[in-house]
């Protein structure tokens, strides 16, 4: 066990609850910190479940140092056991996700450590398992094992019966079995707890670890006979290989070994085989059904903060025609753009020109309450010539809200390879250019001047009665790369 | 309007419903009222073939996105059997690839659910006399696929290379479309006749059915990942 040892405890995380005060596994209560990190509040009302208050200010500085560097590589959240991707305690991908691993990375981890460590590292997993509590909740197995008095019995009973077990088997034959198996006494204990003591869905987790051993005893004569066969199977191979291996002496040949294992590892995939793909399986399926809730919550989150909210105002205000539809447009737009555009309400990105125009449509309309319908063909990015282009067709859209009176605005944007133009266009009034007089800044400053300024034109065509055009072109500064064809013309010359 | 509503119940064209929403079902009904004659009503793409089949409307009125395989599979069964059946998409739908690929089925027109109960009374007859209607939103999208990068597609043309593009004229009408112009605006926009103004319309239809210009099936697909 050369893991680090992590300290984590209710006074480092800033928060009250009553948390372990320590999990992972080398080492013991020795190197418990308590102390004055970032966050520390004061001792937690709910001490650890030790029932010992936590210390302020015996925590050395370098420790406080060494947390913060870690704590900025995890998610930030203090270590919990992660129910929605677990195995079996979810404990390696509590890790993973507290230190910024990957759950298999850190389930490799776990494994080397249980063989490097003759098999402690299995205790010391299930003794996260009592001691961290899940995510979203502050309360441990083992502090609901500590009232759970027949629980400890009969982990107690069940301990001391492998233990003696043990003793028996070690008193009979040397077997390096037995080094393997002591720990398990351990863990045998600490499982008997978790078992008695945990809720409905930890326990259906640890119910599918052991389901196909259940099969032994389940219904159907087929399933059972099959269950026999592949045991047996197993249980032959696993002692060919067994005897093979342990049969091994110094001075015989390397090949030898080679076969031992092999018959180890068919005895193996042939008993746990099954078993494991069912758990990947249902791990898969369960994974699948989460994120399919997920995206459910999410869409109904979004209909409720927009359609619903929506219609009940549309509900209140069912007396004004004019915000009534001023409000269904607003929710039929942002609807829209999030359904067909993959776009989040209020997500105001302005980097493309298609964007820029449907801007304006958005601010027209929510500040004139004029309808504005929007063409737009093809796209691309913004320049300082785009926006001077955006900017004048804001200006007409805004001009024929507040002036035409016409119940709609037509606004039309076509990017093309070397040009881009914007038709603004509506069916209202309508007024005589020519009689316009020359100090009314609106229309000559701010968009043909704004235009001409960076190579654009401006064309305006209106008649009393007969609603007004504005069209704005700009060229496109970049037009070389966008042309493909352009070269081969310039060859045929 | 009013020259629609005098021809009255007996000459107005023969309709079928085919939408999934009850509700919007009856309020179009309710609205076009004795501008159309509805000979029925479906809610699902295999209830709208047996009822086309059996009351062989002038029109049919057909919901982009049906359950059970969306309009394009009605359009494309019914069209088998039927070919004289026409159709007229109408959608709350912007997705551009949904409106192309009913256009590309069979339908006749594209119009949006926003549109006024005048104009929609207007296009179903249009559509019964076997024209093309275009509304402004599926002008852009027309112009959208034959336009993304026009100098891709030349290394590969297809059989016929006249339906892969859209000619000068075609362009400024569906241009003028898009503006929001009826067809009527758009004929004196453009010193042509109204029937011009249809023709040419009906010609883009044509193209956008029968191109086998793969530049718009990729252009569709584009969409679909964005």
């Amino acid at each position: 066990m050369n893991d680090d040892p992590h300290w984590h405890g209710p006074g480092w995380q800033g928060q009250r609850g009553p948390g372990p005060g320590w999990q992972g596994q080398g080492g013991g209560p020795g190197w418990r910190h308590h102390g004055a990190g970032p966050g520390w509040q004061g001792p937690g009302p709910g001490p650890g479940w030790q029932g010992q208050p936590p210390r302020p200010g015996d925590a050395p500085d370098w420790a406080a140092r060494r947390y913060r560097k870690w704590r900025q590589r995890g998610d930030g959240e203090p270590l919990r056991r992660h129910p929605e991707d677990r195995l079996a305690g979810g404990i390696a991908s509590g890790l993973g996700a507290w230190r910024g691993y990957s759950p298999t990375t850190v389930r490799i981890a776990l494994a080397v450590a249980a063989l490097i460590s003759d098999g402690w590292a299995v205790p010391f997993y299930v003794l996260g398992w009592l001691l961290i509590p899940v995510k979203g909740d502050e309360t441990t197995i083992a502090q609901r094992a500590r009232h759970d008095s027949r629980g400890v019995v009969l982990a107690l009973a069940l301990a001391s019966l492998l233990a003696v077990f043990l003793f028996l088997a070690g008193a009979l034959n040397d077997a390096g079995i037995a080094t393997f198996a002591w720990p398990q006494v351990f863990s045998i204990a600490g499982l008997t707890l978790i078992w008695r003591n945990a809720p409905e869905d930890e326990r259906a987790a640890m119910h599918r670890l052991v389901q196909p051993l259940e099969s032994l005893t389940a219904s159907g004569a087929d399933a059972r006979r099959a269950t026999r066969l592949r045991l047996a199977g197993a249980a032959v191979l696993l002692a060919v290989g067994l005897g093979w291996l342990f049969s091994l002496h110094g001075g015989t040949q390397l090949l030898q070994p080679l076969g031992g294992f092999l018959f180890v590892a068919a005895g193996i995939v042939l008993l746990l085989g099954p078993w494991w793909l069912r758990i990947a399986r249902d791990l898969m399926v369960e994974r699948q059904a989460r994120a399919r809730a997920e995206e459910r919550a999410d869409i109904a989150s979004r209909v409720h903060d927009s359609v619903l909210q929506t219609l009940a105002l549309i509900q209140r205000r069912s007396d004004d025609p004019q915000a009534v539809i001023q409000l269904a447009r607003a929710q039929e737009r942002e609807l829209r753009s999030w359904l067909f555009e993959g776009r989040a309400p209020g997500d105001a990105d302005v980097s493309s020109f298609a964007e820029g125009i449907r801007q304006i449509q958005r601010d027209v309309e929510a500040r004139h309450g004029v309808p504005v319908e929007v063409v737009t063909v093809g796209d691309c990015p913004i320049d300082e010539h785009l926006s001077a282009l955006l900017a004048a067709a804001r200006e007409a859209t805004v001009n024929a809200a507040k002036w035409s009176g016409a119940a709609v605005i037509s606004v039309f944007a076509e990017v093309e390879p070397d040009s881009v133009s914007t038709t603004v266009r509506d069916r209202g009034k309508g007024f005589d250019p020519a009689a316009v007089p020359g100090d009314r800044k609106g229309v000559a400053e701010s968009i043909r001047g704004r235009m001409s300024r960076h190579g654009g034109e401006a064309i305006l065509q209106s008649a009393p009665g007969e609603g007004t055009k504005v069209t704005l072109t700009m060229p496109r500064a970049a037009a070389g790369p966008t042309k493909p064809q352009a070269p081969s013309e310039g060859q045929r010359r | 309007m009013s020259d629609e509503t005098a021809t009255g119940p007996a000459g107005a064209p023969r309709v079928v419903l085919v939408d999934d929403h009850g509700l919007f079902r009856s309020g179009v009904r309710a609205e076009l009222g004795t501008r159309v004659h509805v000979v029925g009503e479906a809610e699902d793409v295999a209830p709208a073939i047996e009822l086309i089949g059996r009351t062989l409307p002038d029109v049919v009125l057909l919901d982009v996105h049906l359950p059970g395989g969306g309009g394009h599979a009605v359009i494309s069964e019914v069209k088998r059997d039927h070919p004289d059946v026409k159709f007229l998409a109408l959608s709350a739908s912007d997705a551009p690839e949904d409106v192309i690929a009913v256009i590309r089925a069979g339908a006749r027109g594209y119009v949006t659910k926003t549109i006024s109960t005048a104009d929609l009374a207007d296009a179903i007859k249009r559509v019964a006399d076997g024209d093309a209607v275009f509304s402004h939103r599926l002008a852009g999208f027309v112009l959208d696929a034959f336009a993304s990068a026009p100098g891709t597609d030349a290394v590969k043309p297809s059989f016929d290379p006249e339906l892969d593009q859209l000619t000068t004229r075609e362009r400024e009408v569906l241009r003028l479309i898009a503006q929001g112009y009826t067809y009527k605006e758009v004929a004196r926009e453009l010193f042509i006749s109204g029937k011009t103004v249809e023709s040419h319309v009906s010609s883009v239809l044509r193209k956008l059915q029968l191109s086998s210009r793969h530049q718009l099936t990729r252009w569709a697909a584009e969409r679909r990942l964005t």
